[in-house]
């Protein structure tokens, strides 16, 4: 037998470094590179996303291919920036120098961005400029001689397009040619040669001119206008917050289906016992309470996703940037609040595009009380077993009415809570936005399904361990001790989520919680929904079963009183109990201080608000 | 500080009206503002308009500069002096 084949290639490739301004068509260069060879994930210490790949060339040598994140200079202003330039530096821990920078340039943009090409020569890196969507600086009468720019920059150019199959041919061929010479390192340049250089290149090249990109103005002219731009972006999130809803529903189904399919078969399979409890109630249902967001979340991304490719993101922060300034928050804190309706999780996760930290903090704070679609069971439980299915004046149906109520009333208290946040701040601290408004393009396929694919990834990775592991955690809790034969109650009673429930039964009560109430609340820490299958497992239905909610609701509606409903609901408004959420929020805010202070915070507003209801209501209707 | 009589800020610029970057202040205590603005190129003896101002409080600005367009916030445009005209 002879030694085992090993691929030299495999052993550290040469890596490529993608550089660019944001919104330079780097990112669809880096998937046009790459395809599906890639890999995302974080810097170390960092929250800012690293995506690595690879590509063989065509005389099939492999290269990594290195992602960095946008930046305008070399001389950081945010934490993305100061990854690319720690990285190119060489001075990040843990990342390889680049052997090559690729210096992608939008053509249509191109005295901005040569000078960020001019600070990437003084680097001493091999570089090569990459001229990117020249068909769209062509479409405008810019003619770029690739020749002549690369003479002039003293660096090879290679024209691309990168939304285009094929629109990388010349890259890649050149990428098989020897590595350029690095030219020599300097330090860094001022500011005002750098924009006198690269004028004299493009007057030279008769490049000083480009048109501005007639279809954005014509389209802001409508889509920023005062009265239709708000407008317009109102019907837009209403057709993105009813897709969410309406699309998902029907997927959100089989998923459930599925996973009581699969339960009951492992339930028939395995004898009754420790180890199906832990399968069927445990590991089946807590998947399933994870896979079962994930309809919501793909529609959700993909909306975002159109709006961040097309360019018409920036142009909502815009429009919603006084509006949410007012209370202390950037304009684009609007996605990550958006996205905080179907989960607060990929919210949080989505406030990586909010550069100011302190910004970025304040809309974490306040992504849960969005009303997160994991509480509308809890709602339409409540609200189906209280609340009469009668119109009220103007013929509005009330249940709806209150469905519409609780949502207010987070989205009033996120208004608040972020207001009381900006003034306990320091106050001498300015807000700032310079934010560009890139010209819009059609997003392409490619990039879209890429991207998608991505965010569920990391969805399904980030999320689905953290769920699944409390699911567990929360099943033992609730079937540990188990109940002697000769136990009267529900054995759930006798578990620790029992104990636990009638331990703060004291601390309830004032709030009009029953003991039941109490015990589901501990297992609904996992997630919100799991609240309905506990209190049908206190009251001794069968937890698994499709139909929990229905015949849940004769039993609560002759066990509890409407004070006590209201006063759930109200509480359900700030439930704090997902710790899903709050792991995320450690996760991305890398301490305890903002998970804890969150989970502080919004245990006061539930209490209190539950309290107050519990009271008028008993005042009002005894 | 007081501006020279054909010079005004940014954020006081006309909507629509074409002008010429002057100069640079750093007048918000934002010390890398300054900086920033210039990189991504009022620099000057470049043409500079604002094209909209949101609503309400005509805040923020949607700035014309080279062939890119930045979102402003007023605080921000009055780092940047600007006077009528268009350049040659």
């Amino acid at each position: 037998m002879t030694a085992l084949p090993i691929d030299s290639s495999r052993l550290a490739p040469p890596m490529l470094a993608l550089v660019g301004n944001p919104n330079c068509g780097k990112t669809a260069l880096f998937n046009l590179l790459t395809g599906s060879h890639q890999k995302v994930a974080n810097y170390a210490g960092v929250t800012v996303e690293r995506k690595e790949g690879w590509l063989r060339t065509p005389a099939g040598r492999r290269l990594a291919v290195l992602d960095l994140p946008g930046t305008y200079s070399l001389a950081p202003n945010s934490p993305d920036e100061q990854v690319t330039c720690d990285v190119l530096a060489g001075r990040l821990p843990g990342e390889r120098r680049p052997d090559l920078v690729l210096a992608v340039v939008d053509a249509t943009q191109l005295a901005r961005q040569l000078r960020l090409v001019l600070g990437l020569q003084r680097l001493g890196l091999p570089l090569v400029v990459v001229l990117n969507m020249t068909d769209l600086a062509r479409a405008r009468g810019v003619d770029i001689d690739v020749e002549a720019l690369s003479r002039a920059l003293g660096v090879p150019v290679v024209s691309t397009v990168a939304v285009r199959g094929g629109g990388a041919d010349a890259l890649f061929s050149l990428l098989d040619a020897a590595l350029p010479s690095a030219p020599p390192a300097a330090s860094a340049g001022s500011v005002t040669d750098d924009y006198r250089q690269v004028k004299d290149i493009l007057t030279t090249l008769g490049l000083d001119r480009v048109p501005a990109h007639a279809f954005t103005d014509r389209a802001d002219r409508v889509l920023l206008h005062p009265l239709v731009g708000p407008l317009l972006l109102f019907a837009l999130l209403f057709l993105i917050f009813q897709a969410v809803f309406a699309w998902a529903e029907a997927p959100m189904g089989w998923i459930e289906s599925a996973t009581a399919l699969l339960g009951d078969a492992v339930g028939r399979v395995l004898p009754d016992g420790l180890l199906r409890s832990l399968l069927a109630d445990g590991l089946i249902a807590g998947l399933g309470g994870v896979l079962v967001f994930l309809p919501q979340i793909v529609i959700l991304f993909f909306f975002i996703l159109v709006l961040e490719e097309s360019g018409y993101l920036p142009r909502a922060a815009f429009l919603l940037d006084r509006l949410m300034g007012g209370v202390g928050l950037s304009g684009r804190a609007f996605i990550p609040l958006l996205s905080s309706f179907a989960c607060a999780i990929p919210g949080i996760m989505a406030t990586r595009t909010i550069q100011n930290p302190r910004d970025r903090w304040v809309t974490i704070m306040i992504a849960p009380l969005m009303t997160c679609s994991a509480r509308l069971p809890v709602y339409a439980l409540l609200i189906g077993a209280f609340i009469p299915a009668r119109r009220v004046a103007g013929g509005l149906e009330l249940q709806g009415l209150v469905l519409f109520a609780l949502y207010l009333a987070g989205i009033v208290s996120a208004v608040w809570v972020a207001w009381l946040l900006k003034r306990l701040g320091s106050k001498d601290r300015q807000h700032t936005l310079l934010m560009e408004l890139p010209d819009y393009h059609w997003p392409s396929l490619r990039n879209l399904a890429i991207g998608l694919w991505q965010r569920v990834l990391i969805f399904l990775q980030r999320v689905g361990g953290i769920i699944l592991a409390l699911t567990v955690l929360l099943w033992f809790l609730a079937s540990f001790p188990g109940a002697p034969a000769d136990f009267a109650g529900a054995p759930i009673e006798y578990s620790f989520a029992g104990r636990l429930g009638h331990f703060l039964l004291p601390l309830f009560e004032p709030i009009g919680f029953n003991w039941q109430i109490a015990v589901a609340l501990v297992p609904g820490m996992a997630a919100r929904e799991v609240a309905v299958s506990a209190l049908g497992t206190v009251y001794a239905l069968s937890a698994t079963a499709d139909d929990t909610a229905q015949a849940l609701a004769p039993l609560i509606v002759a066990g509890w009183s409407l004070p006590t409903a209201l006063s759930l609901l109200a509480w359900y408004v700030f439930a704090p109990q997902c710790l899903s959420t709050l792991a995320t929020v450690r996760r991305e805010t890398g301490g305890w201080s903002a998970p804890l202070l969150m989970a502080g915070y919004l245990f006061a507003l539930a209490y209190a608000a539950s309290f107050v209801t519990y009271r008028i209501a008993l005042a009002c209707c005894p | 500080m007081t501006l020279p009589e054909n010079e005004m800020r940014l954020s006081d610029a006309e909507t629509g009206a074409p002008m010429v970057v002057t100069g640079l202040d750093d007048s918000t205590g934002l010390p890398d503002l300054q900086m920033r603005l210039r990189e991504l190129g009022f620099m000057e003896g470049e043409p500079v308009c604002v094209l909209r101002r949101g609503q309400p409080g005509g805040e923020p600005l949607a700035v014309r500069i080279g062939a890119s367009t930045f979102a402003l916030r007023r605080i921000e445009a009055a780092c940047v002096r600007v006077a009528a005209g268009h350049v040659a």
